[in-house]
């Protein structure tokens, strides 16, 4: 069985710095697979690998068994990948919904000649995308907000809203960059809660996450980062015995 | 909530509809129709330019140059080869869409300041090209333009008409025409901006990064509305040619680049009822403050000063939230 996501030899370099070197790793279809590490340690810049933010300067990622490590954010998501970010980026200039109607962007084919007239094709697409991001706001525990501009919206709300925009998008891979970062516990248990329902459902999950306690409940296997190398890699169970883990984590 | 939201939408049109219509009660001379019209033809070039500006955030200096190009592609069209307006109006377009999309291209991957600089240059290029061209231009002298046509019947601000039993004079009958333009304009310009295309503009302002990781392809994107602003003010340069009868270079310059690009600001990015509101400010300041002749460009600039720092989102939306936060305060008062 080939992986979903194949990394071999990734390398990336900011001048003389190299933010990630010689990663390699594969994420199996439906499974929820973390990366961890500590501060510096090239979580975030390995994502923007993923996605197609950042080229990389050696090695290459496979989806689905093409090369994609050349392509676009935007070729990355027609091929079903999606993500959410570390540094939030809503639309602030948009309400709540269109925000995840903004997701279903490849789903909609409506011609320039369509909208300008509103033919009834097109109403009808507008309508059913927007039942559509209505329940994914529900799902995901915004549904409270329907009717919001997305710039009254609270941190935490917004940060489901960004999962519920990626999700419209129906990714075979969400990308999740700190999704708990600054939630309060009650939040971060309904995250939990959340990120099962969308690993349940058949979506694969790749989560960056600094709390260890969601990371090792949730995940199928982990990656472990530090200095941008890989230090461990296996199921949570083996990487919590593993005596390079502690080490980086408690300094010990 | 999608009803709510078409309400919303029509509301505008209609509010608009209404003031549009109604206004010639209190027009009562030519020279006022003369300003409605040119009110209303700015103020759908206007509706255009915020699409780029105040939806997908991308600043156009030059925005003069492409209604420049439309109006003197009309002139010369109609009274150097013959041509009726209605035709040379749309293939004026159709060449304006395309020399957008050649020109915007490149320089749309340009941000910041560096776009709004490329777009300068575009607009003094086309300007400088209009005023050397004499032969076929004018140049510096301008041109005279044809009557504007319709299928053999000639709309003329010198004319009188009779619709539907009233009679019109020909300045009465621009302003209607201008006015049905304008609502039209409004209307096309709401249809885009409420849709997956809509969205898409505005995501690349709200978060271009966002757009791109949902599959947004924002170049295209950039280049469609930079294309659709162009033809909205090449359509409107057209027309106001045929209005005014005579045009100068002055039309594509710097300075109504500029004048264009304030009263999307002074309006308020991204309202469309805003923008109109603001090219109705802009237009009518002059005549106000014509008692200050001497000071007059003191005062326009204090004005314009004074509403960014107090209005920094322009003039409606910040109206709208007032009157919304007076309205709540009462309705909770009474609770």
């Amino acid at each position: 069985m080939t992986a979903l996501i194949e990394v071999r030899g990734l390398d990336k370099a900011f001048g003389g710095v190299h933010a990630v070197e010689g990663v390699s790793f594969s994420v199996q279809a439906g499974q929820v697979y973390s990366v961890i590490g500590p501060n510096g340690a090239g979580k975030t810049t390995l994502f923007n690998l993923i996605s197609g933010i950042y080229t990389p300067t050696r090695g290459e990622i496979r989806l689905n068994g093409e090369n994609t490590a050349r392509l676009a954010p935007n070729q990355l998501a027609e091929r079903g990948m999606c993500r959410t970010f570390q540094q939030m980026q809503i639309c602030m200039n948009m309400s709540a919904i269109e925000n995840v109607m903004l997701g279903r962007h490849l789903k909609l084919r409506s011609n320039l000649f369509a909208t300008l007239f509103r033919l009834p094709s097109q109403l009808r697409d507008e309508a059913f995308c927007r039942e559509r991001a209505a329940e994914l706001m529900t799902f995901v525990g915004c549904g409270d907000y329907l009717e919001h501009e997305a710039s009254a919206m609270s941190y935490g709300a917004l940060k489901r809203l960004e999962i519920a925009r990626a999700l419209a998008a129906e990714p075979k891979v969400i990308l999740l960059d700190e999704p708990a970062a600054g939630l309060n516990a009650t939040e971060t248990a309904q995250l939990e809660a959340l990120i099962r329902k969308i690993a349940d459902q058949g979506t694969t999950v790749l989560l960056v996450e600094h709390d260890m306690k969601l990371v090792m409940g949730i995940s199928d296997r982990l990656l472990v980062l530090n200095y941008g190398r890989v230090l461990a890699e296996g199921t949570p169970a083996e990487i919590r015995e593993n005596p390079d883990v502690i080490a980086a984590y408690l300094g010990g | 909530m999608f009803k709510r939201f078409m309400q919303l939408r029509l509301r505008d049109l209609v509010i608009l509809a209404v003031i549009l219509f109604s206004l010639p009660a209190f027009l009562d001379n030519p020279f006022h129709y003369e300003l409605a019209t040119q009110m209303a033809i700015i103020a759908a070039t206007v509706v255009g330019l915020n699409l780029l500006v105040g939806y997908a955030g991308q600043v156009s200096l030059g925005h003069a140059g492409f209604f420049g190009l439309g109006a003197y592609f009309s002139a010369i069209m109609t009274g150097s080869y013959g041509w009726s307006a209605l035709p040379a109006l749309l293939v004026g377009a159709i060449l304006v869409g395309v020399i957008a999309w050649i020109v915007g291209r490149p320089i749309l991957r340009l941000k910041g300041h560096y776009l709004s600089m490329a777009t300068l240059a575009v607009g003094f290029i086309i300007a400088i090209i209009i005023n050397n061209e004499t032969g076929l231009t004018g140049g510096p002298d301008g041109i005279p333009v044809a009557p504007f046509d319709l299928f053999g019947w000639e709309l003329s601000p010198f004319g009188s008409y009779s619709l539907l039993g009233v009679e019109l004079s020909g300045s009465q009958a621009w302003y209607l025409f201008s006015a049905l333009v304008l609502l039209l304009a409004v209307w096309l310009a709401q249809n885009l901006i409420d849709s997956q295309i809509g969205r898409a503009l505005r995501s690349v302002h709200g978060s271009e990064v966002a757009a791109r990781v949902v599959g947004v392809n924002t170049a295209k994107y950039k280049s469609l509305v930079f294309v659709i602003s162009a033809i909205y003010a090449s359509v409107m340069g057209s027309l106001y040619a045929h209005f005014q009868g005579f045009i100068t270079p002055a039309v594509a310059g710097f300075d109504f680049s500029i004048v264009l690009i304030t009263m999307v600001v002074l309006g308020g990015m991204g309202s469309t009822m805003g923008v109109i509101l603001g090219a109705v400010v802009l237009k009518l300041l002059p005549q106000l403050l014509a008692d200050f002749q001497e000071l007059e460009a003191v005062m326009f600039g204090l004005i314009l000063m004074l509403t960014m720092i107090f209005m920094p989102k322009g003039l409606l939306p910040t109206l709208q939230r007032s009157i919304g936060r007076r309205l709540k305060k009462k309705a909770e008062g009474q609770a």
